[in-house]
């Protein structure tokens, strides 16, 4: 279970998601498990409220994989998911956290 | 007014048109279910095991398309629903299972009867609640039934502390079911004008229906329209059986594991593919690398994740099917096409479906079909899971949209007999037949009991190999005969078992006139169990092995 450090490091091509989702308990596990049930690792994953609190944003950083598109589509049909956006993997929010994991 | 979150639960409920709900009380959702005693619109069904209680639901929300209701207690109530509510996921059934939860001061503490109900919740349903007040459920009732029913359906799962539904709140007024949106996407019409000119130019079309064309209301007689209109051989999945009439001299009637001969043999053969609301399940498609190998797809669905998922489209429409269709007829061509339709025809004498016994009411297909001549096309059909379904898949003159009640995606045995009574009490001027297998029965059969309660029309017809026939069959033809685990030792007297729950019942095995004596048992009211012994090397064939191409059919050759 911990051999995603390594993956990243071995330099797959990574892909940044932004999602967009309602604020509350619960939401990280709907979104996640979509990725999990399919053995698909989220190699990154940051969450905070945004503006007043009703909504937050999920970013996740996950490798590229043909499995994707149809993840997407996965994710834009949950209830909770207000949007979906897909970004390169040099997206700053990752780059940026990288000091943390030393 | 003052409402309990029961109360609100309750009158939620009336408000959308719920008459009927299915269930067992216990500890955790007893405030629910003493609101409920004081509803004079909804009938409480008391099943035997939540189970039952959840494929009841399925039953009253798959005969009519509309959601439908299941209740249960915390803990066990939860875990013995998950297998009702996950068939729903997969068939795409707008069915709403409502729970009790231990008080919000008990959750993560391991309580009496606790568990994660929504953590086991989300991988199996549209959409899940856990509800935190009582004042939320103003929302979460209303929207429940909305996401169920909207888009592609699917089951909807609330889970209500105990504390909650003891909770009094102040409310002005219950809210009123929303107004159904209407669909804001437009059409794609560019994708419309390519379909359109990708069927007006095929020499060789199919047409592919899903259970998607039962559930879009209309949508079946358009796909006909489409059918007759460009002459296009139409066959079915195993869930859109009745979406065209099987006599309708288009249908090819189901495809892939156990579709005849002639019906691969036309796919194999086609050169476009028109795929409306299917989803290229293995059973259908077999090997789907070689599925349709000559065709170009066009795959009309209403949820986009299933849009070229298994194969590339060439043209995709992400849209309601019923709207999808009526927008495209008018761009569709009338013609014959009769080089084609010729040729079916040719592949259906050469290699048709081969029913051997079918005119003997004491075989595999002969049962099937003396049970059809019986009955009209008013009667619904539902099925466990097994040779006898596919038997029935194959034999039964389906003629209607959801006529047929069937568990396709999660294949679970134990779903017909509480299906039926859901039908039964959803339309109670049917008669509603179970197929079934000895086996299957068994999983569920405590339901005899909530039939015989009800006094409903149900009659439920096992085929008893005294085995799991089609397990059988695969050790036979793929694990060089080692059968193990596949027959029982000990034979059921269903007979018997059916009368000590206050069921009539018939052995046809034991009769001089085996059709009249079937005759005089579907005529008389109430429910009764029909039994007839199957031989167990009795095989459903063609078979196209797990994985394989759908063109390598083992059997069914006359």
């Amino acid at each position: 279970m911990n051999a995603p450090a390594a993956a990243v490091r071995a330099g797959a091509p990574r892909t940044v998601l932004e999602i967009t989702v309602h604020n509350h308990p619960g939401v990280m596990v709907h979104v996640c498990s979509l990725f999990s049930r399919r053995a698909y690792n989220v190699e990154g994953i940051l969450c905070m409220p945004i503006g007043d609190g009703t909504l937050s944003r999920i970013w996740l950083l996950v490798n590229e994989d043909r499995r994707l598109e149809q993840l997407e589509k996965q994710l834009r049909k949950l209830e909770d998911v207000r949007a979906v956006q897909r970004h390169g993997a040099t997206h700053e929010v990752f780059v940026r956290l990288e000091e943390f994991f030393r | 007014m003052r409402i309990t979150g029961a109360q609100l639960t309750v009158r939620l409920l009336e408000r959308h048109g719920i008459r009927c709900v299915a269930g067992i009380p216990g500890g955790a959702i007893l405030p629910i279910y003493d609101a409920l005693s004081q509803s004079r619109a909804i009938r409480h069904v008391l099943a035997r095991h939540e189970q039952g209680a959840g494929f009841i639901a399925h039953g009253m929300a798959r005969a009519t398309g509309r959601p439908a209701v299941c209740l249960a207690s915390s803990g066990p109530g939860v875990t013995n629903l998950v297998t009702a509510v996950a068939d729903a996921k997969l068939d795409s059934i707008p069915l709403i299972a409502i729970t009790g939860q231990v008080p919000r001061a008990l959750i993560g503490t391991d309580a009496f009867q606790e568990v994660d109900a929504y953590g086991l919740g989300i991988s199996i349903t549209k959409h899940n609640y856990l509800v935190g007040s009582a004042r939320e459920l103003l929302e979460v009732i209303p929207r429940a039934f909305e996401i169920a029913a909207e888009g592609r359906p699917g089951p909807v799962w609330i889970d209500i502390p105990k504390d909650v539904q003891n909770e009094a709140i102040e409310i002005d007024e219950l809210p009123w079911p929303a107004a159904r949106q209407q669909e804001a996407t437009p059409l794609d019409e560019a994708a419309l004008d390519a379909a359109a000119a990708l069927i007006n130019a095929a020499e060789r079309p199919v047409l592919y229906l899903g259970g998607g064309v039962i559930h879009s209301l209309g949508a079946a007689a358009l796909a006909r329209r489409l059918a007759e209109t460009a002459s296009i051989p139409t066959t079915m999945t195993l869930m859109a059986l009745g979406a065209i009439p099987a006599d309708h001299p288009l249908s090819l009637g189901m495809l892939g594991m156990h579709g005849a001969r002639y019906t691969n043999l036309t796919m194999e053969e086609c050169d476009l593919l028109v795929a409306v609301g299917a989803r290229f399940d293995d059973r259908a498609t077999g090997k789907a690398a070689e599925f349709c190998p000559r065709a170009k797809i066009i795959h009309i669905d209403i949820d986009p994740s299933e849009l070229s998922k298994i194969k590339q489209a060439d043209v995709a429409i992400a849209a309601d099917v019923g709207r999808a269709l009526a927008a495209l007829l008018p761009r569709i061509q009338r013609q014959p096409r009769s080089a084609w339709r010729a040729r079916v025809v040719a592949l259906k004498q050469e290699f048709p479906l081969a029913m051997p016994g079918a005119d003997d009411p004491r075989t595999h297909y002969g049962i099937i079909r003396a049970v059809a001549s019986c009955l009209d096309e008013s009667a619904i059909i539902t099925t466990d899971v097994g040779q006898h379904q596919m038997w029935a898949a194959q034999a039964y003159p389906v003629s209607r949209p959801r006529q047929w009640l069937t568990s396709g995606g999660l294949g679970t045995m134990g779903f017909g007999l509480p299906a039926a009574i859901g039908a039964a009490l959803a339309e109670p001027e049917r008669t509603v037949v179970c197929f079934t297998g000895d086996g299957s029965l068994l999983m569920n059969i405590q339901e005899l009991a909530t039939a015989a309660d009800e006094e409903l029309n149900v009659k439920v017809v096992v085929l008893d190999n005294n085995s799991l026939g089609l397990v059988h069959q695969q050790q036979e033809l793929f694990y060089g005969k080692r059968f193990f685990a596949s027959c029982y030792r000990a034979p059921t007297d269903f007979v018997a078992v059916a009368r000590g729950f206050g069921v009539a019942a018939l052995d046809l095995d034991r009769v001089a006139d085996p059709l009249a004596a079937l005759e005089e048992a579907l005529a008389a009211p109430g429910p009764c169990l029909v039994r007839v012994s199957i031989a167990v090397h009795e095989k459903v064939f063609p078979m196209v092995a797990p994985g394989a191409a759908n063109r390598e059919m083992i059997g069914g050759l006359l």
